[in-house]
């Protein structure tokens, strides 16, 4: 199996983001918020920090 | 809604015995989201089963590695731990020899932190299904 970065990326923030939401708050409606943010946070973060390692190259 | 272990404890939470509590947290080690379903939460527990297992799945299809204890290195023993968490799906990998070849690209690299991220998630489950059975977390 091969994927893009890219993809691995949103793999990683989804999974992580639905364990998170569920453990990390009590009730459905902030499990939902809170996991939207973390995969928010979690790919832009990954492409943030991308585009930082590409300045710092150049 | 009481669950099943605080309807063992006549309506409230099993506080002191630990014996719920730390069934429940050795059971959502175990299996994924096992916790959670053993307590009634039925769509958190499918929810983390579905999460934690694809995300194990996919480590392991991208031919990421599974760390075995006793390399003598610090940081293959932190994979391993990492790795334990993952519970009956550790055992299985270590069972049919999944993970062993040699990591040679960059996704399969992605691969062994899928493997690893995907043990400490299943931790992180098991104590919030034992925070549960405790009373700790309310709902």
């Amino acid at each position: 199996m091969t994927i893009t970065h890219f993809s691995a990326v949103l793999l990683f923030s989804l999974f992580t983001s639905v364990v998170f939401g569920i453990t990390q708050r009590s009730q459905p409606p902030m499990m939902v918020r809170f996991g939207a943010l973390c995969f928010a946070l979690f790919v832009l973060g990954t492409i943030g920090a991308s585009w930082a390692m590409w300045l710092i190259k150049h | 809604m009481a669950t099943k272990v605080q309807e063992m404890a006549g309506g409230n939470a099993v506080e002191g015995s630990g014996v719920g509590p730390a069934l429940v947290l050795l059971l959502g080690w175990l299996v994924p989201g096992g916790g959670h379903l053993y307590l009634g939460k039925w769509v958190r527990g499918l929810l983390l089963m579905f999460s934690i297992v694809a995300m194990f799945a996919i480590g392991i299809a991208l031919q990421g590695k599974v760390y075995s204890a006793g390399t003598g290195e610090p940081l293959d023993m932190l994979g391993f731990v990492g790795d334990l968490g993952a519970g009956l799906l550790f055992l299985l990998a270590r069972l049919m020899g999944w993970g062993q070849a040699p990591v040679l690209v960059a996704v399969a690299d992605y691969g062994t932190k899928f493997i690893v991220v995907a043990g400490l998630l299943n931790i992180v489950a098991a104590v919030d299904a034992h925070s549960l059975a405790s009373g700790r977390k309310p709902s």
